[in-house]
């Protein structure tokens, strides 16, 4: 129910309206709780509604926090193997 | 899709579960409950409990809407439909449930009464100004993640002056289900099990922010990591979550930091503030009556209540006696433990709300977790077997 996607801001059409790209899909949404966004932003969309930005620094740093668990993984299947 | 698919790596699931299984400690016992229902059905989607430890358990919370909304609830939008003639737009995620008499929205729609589907509420917005010789009552249920744009409709239905649009709110809140869980004295007698922590809701944490978590963090001593509803951030969570327990921490930790701040998104929160009013209880499928746990119009938009504006009877309503929803949703039980999961309550004809419902912990586990456990290969009864020993 309260699932969200993410979505990329390609034309903003009002202060109230813009134009999303929903994986290839074309939507027009409401972005009148971020009204700051800009063409080029991902925002997160839930029932036709933008509720927040994407931070796209954060979303860099989550994945980099991934790439640390697969580096300590490997390094153990390297010193069980040698 | 960009900021979904890097989140869904295989080999990088198996290398996160891996820390997790290194981590644990063997002699301890973790319960870590997701609270979301779009959460329980990722784990479920991605066979998140056969990568994890067996001294590790997730517990499904009540966090589905559309499972704890009371059936008496339901009924009354049913009743809309049928007898007082208005247009209810309601999101698809209610049609099929069923209430009193094994009524559903879906039925009384077949039967001729005006029920409509909608993606927003802002379609149900728009329902109205076309037909304005017709009432229009739009279904309002959900989350922190959905009121924002409820509040957001009932202020524009004011500013364009319509007179034939009405809301049924049901919105529900996230913070004072999960104290209630911890404390309430009826979930106490029901029984609980012992929680080691929460995985919190990402989106609903989008408008919150992760400022309301603390609070019980810190009275409660639990531990709370804000996840994604991608398997890595389900993964990393659970991870963060071990760490706290065998390092003695009771933090909140923001594992959706690319969406979720401290303070949540301010403008939702303010729309959200200006529009909508606590009610003293409200009652929750499962959980019985929550103090404070959902909001109600405020009077200023009083025009724009359905519950003001129609006079509809509440019956309570009898839920089937074999049904265990309650149970589940509280993580006592497991759907195996209902004598009618997956016969006669399947998805098709869900008999309690837990099967309605995708998120519901009884849907996602029929979906993708009912054959787990189960050896094919020395099952004599299955029928694949049987064929093969006839060839």
């Amino acid at each position: 129910m309260c699932l969200a996607i993410p979505v990329r801001v390609e034309v903003i059409q009002s202060p109230d309206m813009a134009l999303v790209d929903i994986g290839g899909v074309r939507k027009s949404i409401n972005i009148a709780l971020v009204p700051d966004v800009v063409v080029g932003d991902y925002v997160i969309l839930h029932v036709g509604y933008a509720l927040n930005k994407i931070d796209p620094q954060e979303a860099q740093r989550t994945l980099q926090l991934f790439a640390e668990v697969d580096e300590v993984s490997r390094q153990q299947r390297l010193e069980n193997n040698p | 899709m960009k900021y979904v698919d890097e989140y869904r790596d295989g080999a990088l699931a198996r290398d996160i579960a891996g820390r997790i299984r290194e981590e644990v400690l063997p002699q301890k016992q973790y319960h870590f409950m997701e609270f979301c229902g779009g959460h329980t059905h990722a784990i479920f989607r991605y066979g998140i409990p056969d990568l994890l430890p067996d001294n590790l358990k997730m517990i499904h919370g009540p966090g589905c809407p559309v499972c704890v909304l009371p059936i008496s609830r339901l009924d009354a939008a049913i009743e809309l439909a049928v007898s007082h003639d208005v247009i209810l737009c309601s999101y698809g995620d209610m049609l099929r449930v069923p209430g009193s008499r094994k009524r559903s929205l879906l039925k009384v729609k077949a039967e001729g009464a005006d029920v409509r589907m909608v993606y927003s509420c802002m379609d149900a917005l728009r329902i109205a100004a076309e037909n304005p010789q017709r009432e229009v009552v739009f279904f309002a249920i959900g989350f922190e993640t959905t009121t924002p744009p409820t509040a957001l409709v009932i202020r524009q239905a004011r500013a364009q002056g319509l007179k034939n649009f009405s809301v049924y709110c049901n919105h529900l809140l996230t913070p004072a289900a999960i104290s209630n869980i911890l404390e309430s004295p009826e979930v106490r007698d029901l029984g609980i099990l012992p929680l080691d922590g929460f995985v919190g809701p990402a989106h609903v944490s989008t408008v919150i922010g992760s400022q309301p978590y603390h609070y019980f963090a810190e009275e409660y001593q639990k531990p709370v990591v804000i996840a994604g509803f991608e398997p890595l951030d389900m993964l990393q969570a659970i991870l963060m979550l071990v760490r706290q327990v065998n390092q003695g921490r009771a933090e909140v930790e923001n594992e959706f930091s690319r969406a979720v701040t401290f303070q949540g998104n301010l403008r939702a929160r303010a729309v959200v503030a200006d529009t909508f009013e606590l009610r003293r209880s409200f009652e929750w499928r499962g959980l019985g009556e929550v103090p404070y746990s959902a909001l109600r119009i405020k009077q200023e938009f009083a025009e724009f209540d359905a519950e003001k504006r129609f006079t509809v009877e509440y019956r309570s309503a009898r839920e089937n006696k074999a049904c265990e929803c309650g149970a589940i949703l509280r993580g006592v039980k497991s759907p195996r433990d209902c004598s009618l999961f997956a016969d006669p309550c399947t998805p098709e004809n869900p008999l309690g709300s837990c099967m309605v419902s995708s998120e519901g912990a009884c849907a996602a586990y029929y979906s993708y977790g009912r054959y787990r456990e189960r050896t094919f290969a020395t099952d004599r009864s299955h029928g694949a077997t049987v064929k093969e020993s006839a060839i």
